[in-house]
């Protein structure tokens, strides 16, 4: 596929990312487990995944939300939350806005 | 042993406003009368999310035309699903959009015939173009995630890239481009709706673009046409292994061919709990797993990608659901499908959907091949 074929971006720190609008975060009591529901589609997360994904508002910076993690778990999490993001993001689940400054409310 | 389901696909009635040749229902369809009640859904939506399913497609027929369509979305987001009202638009108003919105609704796909109104309405039977496009607007307007949805066939697919840029200026989060799959009415319409193979490339190559242009903007899912491919698709991830439709009056299937397959043992969602069908009826177990295979798929390292293919084109093509998929082109059924590339076209001579065939329509035939 040619899609396989392109460099992937990476996300940088100042990047706004949000759960795809037509996403939506869940967990499900069958499975006892964290999930992503989406059009067609189930994605199983786990709790840390979940954290993250719950600071995703599109207001946070990747920088931000790498901030409040790390204060909760005591550890520099920024790499594996930029990772994490970058791949939700080549999946289409998360979208990111690399804009410096924050959607204005109610845009 | 059975995994977990994830989808059901509540087809709520076969009542449809639209008349469109190539729809997956059967041929033979149940009337209102037929269809099972709001309770009967109710209890199936329940015992459905306790099975573990999230997905609930809203389907038919069109589901507007049921009026305890909000009740069931509102119950089926009560238990934890996420709803998907799968619909032509005829008659989603603001008024019944905003109830539905209010119930818990998570997503609405629109179906579009065509780009081209004289088209689109040729292939649904009715004026509809206007009414789909506003009701898009109301959509996309009450905050809904909109899918678009358009089935390719022969004539449509040249317009491929207009189609594109529609859905893009309707605004939709996701474009689900189909190519025609023959089952039910498609089938009996296949030498009116397969494209030709020049047809097939080009549109493959405009989809491979657009999947990249519209990136991180609206998703396209390119649904391939499979009489043009080298291996089957794998039919809804395995028979019983993610998906359960009940069809309007009560019937639980692994797949929406399914009622065409003669020696199966239908069960009813009206006598049964949802979980023992799931479990333990015969229809759910009888092509789970590969000891029902025959060769070559049995020792086919395929068989784990694409479980040998669809048991329902299996036996439409071929009269046995244990055949391999003849789209597989390692199987010499494979000339079923070649002979049905090689029939000529009859362009425009559709035979239009209906709950039962209008005086002089041309008697239910085998297909060709």
């Amino acid at each position: 596929m040619p899609i396989a074929s392109e460099v992937p971006v990476a996300l940088g720190p100042e990047a706004r990312p949000a759960l795809w609008r037509v996403a939506r975060l869940d967990y499900d009591r069958v499975r006892q487990r964290p999930v992503i529901l989406y059009p067609e589609g189930a994605l199983f997360i786990n709790e840390t995944a979940r954290a993250i994904l719950e600071l995703c508002d599109g207001n946070r910076s990747v920088a931000e939300i790498a901030q409040v993690l790390g204060d909760r778990y005591q550890a520099d999490v920024l790499a594996d939350v930029v990772e994490f993001l970058a791949g939700m993001r080549d999946r289409g689940l998360v979208q990111v806005a690399e804009s410096g400054s924050p959607p204005q409310p109610g845009a | 042993m059975a995994g977990l389901p994830t989808t059901l696909l509540a087809e709520l009635t076969y009542r449809c406003p639209l008349h469109c040749p190539y729809c997956s229902n059967p041929l033979e369809m149940v009337r209102a009368e037929g269809e099972i009640s709001t309770e009967d859904w109710k209890r199936v939506l329940s015992q459905a999310r306790e099975l573990g399913v999230l997905q609930l497609g809203l389907s038919g027929g069109e589901p507007l035309v049921r009026k305890d369509l909000q009740v069931l979305v509102a119950h089926a987001r009560r238990e934890g699903m996420y709803s998907t009202l799968v619909t032509s638009a005829l008659g989603l108003t603001r008024q019944r959009a905003e109830r539905l919105k209010a119930a818990g609704l998570d997503h609405v796909q629109i179906s579009f015939q065509d780009v081209d109104p004289v088209t689109a309405e040729r292939i649904a039977g009715v004026r509809s173009v206007r009414q789909k496009e506003e009701a898009a607007a109301i959509v996309r307007d009450l905050g809904f995630p909109l899918t678009v949805n358009v089935v390719l066939h022969r004539a449509n697919l040249d317009r491929l890239e207009a189609i594109i840029a529609m859905a893009a200026r309707l605004g939709a989060d996701r474009l689900e481009l189909a190519n025609t799959q023959y089952y039910g009415w498609a089938l009996r319409n296949r030498a009116a709706l397969l494209p030709t193979r020049e047809q097939v490339e080009r549109a493959r190559a405009i989809a491979e673009a657009a999947i990249r242009e519209y990136r991180g903007r609206m998703q396209i899912i390119y649904v391939l046409p499979d009489y043009y491919e080298t291996y089957p698709k794998p039919c809804y991830g395995g028979w019983g292994n993610v998906y359960i439709l009940v069809t309007p009056d009560g019937k639980a299937l692994p797949c929406h061919g399914a009622t065409q397959i003669a020696d199966l043992q239908f069960v009813n969602v009206r006598d049964h709990d949802l979980a023992w069908i799931w479990e333990h009826s015969p229809i759910f177990n009888a092509f789970r797993g590969d000891a029902w295979m025959k060769e070559p798929c049995r020792t086919c390292p395929r068989k784990a990608v694409d479980f040998g293919g669809c048991r329902c084109q299996a036996f439409a093509l071929t009269g046995d659901a244990a055949n391999p998929d003849p789209v597989c082109t390692l199987t010499p059924l494979r000339r079923i499908v070649d002979r049905a590339l090689e029939e000529p076209p009859l362009d425009g001579a559709y035979v239009y959907r209906w709950l039962s065939e209008p005086e002089g329509a041309p008697a239910v035939g085998e297909p060709a091949g």
